[in-house]
């Protein structure tokens, strides 16, 4: 057990700390989410981070990655964290789709498609969530067929992030309408600019639109697009979805570092003396710090044994609940100004925070359904309908 | 970066938890409770052999060697099983001060001394007891209440003011002086006492200046070591209520189906590991020495010792009236759980010192 450092994730960690002091574009500081202003820079500063070695810290390094263990990647997200900096635009390509091409692609999709990824050169997005499936993603409806040596894909996806900014989509779709919902599930590579896609952003609770919505109507997909078998789809969402879970949990911590930092700042500046808001404060550094020593164990567990544990569901389940809090004590302490939508100072930081935070509940898996995975995969109770 | 134990650590573990599994079942809980001492004293030789009373004591008196990370596995374990007798008292309370002396660290490493902490500042208020020098002697005077373990240890470390200052002195017990009474406590596997000196003989251990900084060592100690026992017993109350959750069948079936039942387990277990991340980081700083020590006890703590009654609370509730009966063994798991909470200063009080480190510097 050691807490600290090594020499060699110091020195990674020095070099990178000087290196985001230098590069972060002014524009992206502070940075709050892919809205506005903040998007036209995205793709410029995931090339700055490719081209300086900061894009697939982790994969494999004859696909281009730089084939470092875990940690570096929970360093480096610890680092754009501690540098208010945001990640790679294409964390849907880097982080899910990325890894399940390295385990179910072909050659020639491999080389097609992995090091765009990395570069910053084609941005992904995500094809699962449909309107009528949002937890029980084996349900999806999308139409997936195989007609003479082509897919046509007719459906609808929901809830799609980058869908609006990406190149290519991961989608899971339905090649037969067999009653084994799982065994009828086909696994493609969608090019978002072939005709018949359509996005249309969702304008969220915040008024921001971060997620999209995706038509497919009538889209034709080359057949060598396929990844892994026609109905063999389940099994690549498997892959996909576990990887969503690697080092997942310091990208929350980080968030809430700096959510728990300008909390502090702003409980200093507004209300120091104030004891309920002192011991509201203290909880919810607290908590930040059982996240994050929680992350470290399951950073451990991962570099011991290869596969991630249960903690992933816990970091993710407990983060959101405590953004939640947090961004409503911020706007408690604020008052009525927080309810001002102009500006863009605290009060106008907070309310959109806060407003956001709404979210955290439900996306990449509602707090229930991490509750079920907690109660039938770790406790081994029984399946709950 | 590695937040793992090493393959010794985890033997460690392994050993202490199968052994107390065999000697201290669940089921022999309420016998031990409710014997005259409360505890089983037969234990205290074996807790030596095994090397747990030494674990961190230097290998020349007779000790391990080894840090407070492998006490701390000790501490889980122990509370896992609900064990009763004076070890948090000896390694966590004591030893800081019988440091200063190689002679009763050997003692400590043998099995040979139990020890506590007579301290009336143990619960903020200021020390009770006055030392005055008689000769090359020292005398106590005065009284000390809640006293863990007061009842059945070799000696007792007094926090006692003397002319200059607040020192630690060493009491050993004998012919039934100082006077103990042992109090009805409400948790019955570690009862409380009040020791009374009456000019009783004691021995100087550390001196006023160095006792400042052998008292906050001894806290932080105190509190990480609760907040790793609290971690043991809500692992157990937790694995209680799964157990009865799986075979209890309502409505034709297990209640653990149902989703108010099953996602009040799963927010226990959550708890459970941030307080288990919390304390192991804790343990860790004090084996380092680390800045963060004092802030990182307080923190695993007053988390691990909420987290550990929700944890009781939560396996009662879900265990429905049998979890509400005193033969149901629950309720002392709950009973120490609150033992836990209440050790030195409530979790608002830890909390504001949190919040003056964050907000007033």
């Amino acid at each position: 057990m050691d807490l600290r450092d090594g020499p060699e994730e110091a020195a990674f960690r020095a070099t990178l700390r000087t290196w985001l002091e230098a590069n972060v574009p002014s524009g992206l500081r502070g940075f709050r989410g892919w809205t506005g202003p903040a998007l036209a820079l995205g793709r410029e500063w995931s090339k700055r981070l490719a081209q300086a070695g900061y894009a697939g810290l982790t994969w494999p390094k004859e696909y281009g990655g730089a084939g470092r263990p875990w940690r570096y990647q929970a360093v480096y997200l610890e680092e754009l964290a501690r540098a208010e900096a945001p990640q790679h635009l294409g964390v849907i390509g880097l982080g899910m789709a990325g890894p399940t091409i390295i385990a179910h692609g072909r050659p020639d999709q491999k080389t097609r498609y992995l090091a765009k990824i990395l570069s910053a050169e084609d941005i992904w997005c995500q094809g699962f969530s449909e309107p009528g499936s949002g937890s029980d993603l084996a349900s999806v409806r999308t139409r997936v067929e195989l007609v003479g040596d082509r897919f046509v894909v007719n459906g609808q996806k929901v809830w799609s992030s980058y869908a609006h900014v990406a190149d290519r989509c991961i989608l899971l779709g339905r090649s037969t309408t067999a009653s084994e919902k799982h065994e009828g599930l086909t696994y493609l590579i969608v090019d978002m600019k072939s005709p018949g896609v359509e996005v249309r952003p969702l304008r969220q609770i915040t008024g921001e639109a971060e997620f999209n919505e995706i038509f497919f109507t009538d889209v034709a997909v080359p057949k060598e697009n396929l990844l892994g078998e026609v109905g063999g789809g389940w099994r690549v969402a498997m892959t996909t979805l576990s990887h969503e879970r690697g080092t997942f949990g310091f990208a929350l911590a980080g968030a809430l570092d700096v959510a728990v930092r300008r909390l502090v700042a702003l409980a200093r500046e507004r209300a120091g003396t104030d004891a309920l808001v002192r011991d509201r404060v203290a909880r919810e550094w607290i908590d930040l710090q059982a996240l994050r020593y929680t992350n470290y164990r399951a950073l451990a567990r991962l570099e011991h044994t290869g596969v991630p544990g249960p903690e992933g569901s816990v970091a993710k389940l407990r983060w959101s609940e405590a953004n939640q809090r947090l961004t409503k004590l911020a706007i408690e302490i604020i008052g009525q100004e927080a309810q001002v939508a102009d500006g863009d100072g605290a009060p106008a930081y907070w309310r959109y925070q806060q407003l956001r935070s709404r979210g955290n509940t439900i996306e990449a898996g509602t707090s229930e359904i991490l509750r079920n995975i907690i109660a039938e995969r770790v406790l081994g109770l029984p399946r709950s309908r | 970066m590695d937040f793992s134990f090493s393959p010794e650590q985890d033997q460690l573990r392994a050993q202490a938890r199968s052994f107390l599994e065999k000697r201290y079942p669940v089921a022999r809980l309420a016998e031990i409770a409710t014997s005259e001492d409360g505890w089983d004293r037969a234990s205290w030789p074996e807790l030596a052999r095994l090397g747990w009373t030494g674990a961190s004591i230097p290998e020349a008196q007779g000790g391990a060697g080894l840090s407070f990370v492998e006490e701390a596995i000790v501490f889980e374990e122990l509370g896992r099983a609900l064990y009763s007798g004076p070890y948090f008292s000896t390694v966590a309370l004591a030893l800081p001060a019988l440091a200063c002396a190689p002679d009763l660290l050997a003692r400590v490493a043998s099995g040979a001394l139990t020890a506590t902490l007579a301290s009336a500042a143990a619960n903020g208020s200021v020390a009770a007891v006055a030392a005055r020098r008689a000769g090359d002697r020292w005398l106590l005077r005065g009284e000390t209440d809640l006293v863990p373990d007061a009842g059945w240890v070799d000696a007792f470390v007094v926090q006692a003011r003397g002319s200059d200052g607040i020192g630690l002195y060493l009491a050993e017990r004998h012919d039934a002086r100082p006077q103990v009474n042992v109090l009805d406590t409400v948790d019955a596997t570690r009862r409380l006492g009040r020791v009374t000196f009456a000019d009783d003989d004691a021995r100087l251990l550390a001196a006023p200046p160095a006792a400042a900084k052998i008292i906050a060592a001894t806290r932080r100690r105190a509190l990480a070591a609760l907040a790793l026992e609290a971690v043991g017993i809500a692992s157990q109350a937790l694995a209680l209520g799964v157990e009865h959750a799986k075979s209890r069948e309502q409505f034709g079936r297990p209640i653990g189906a149902y989703q108010a039942v099953s996602h009040k387990l799963a927010d226990t277990y959550v708890e459970t590991e941030l307080g288990r991340s919390l304390a192991y980081w804790a343990a860790w700083c004090i084996a380092e020495d680390d800045g963060q020590a004092e802030l990182a006890a307080s923190a695993a703590k007053t988390y691990a010792a909420e987290a550990a009654v929700a944890a009781c609370e939560r396996a009662i509730q879900v265990h429905g009236g049998m979890g509400f009966t005193w033969d149901h063994p629950l309720h002392r798991y709950y009973k120490r759980a609150l033992w836990i909470e209440s050790f030195d200063r409530s979790g608002a009080a830890h909390r504001a010192e949190i919040a003056h480190v964050l907000l007033d510097g």
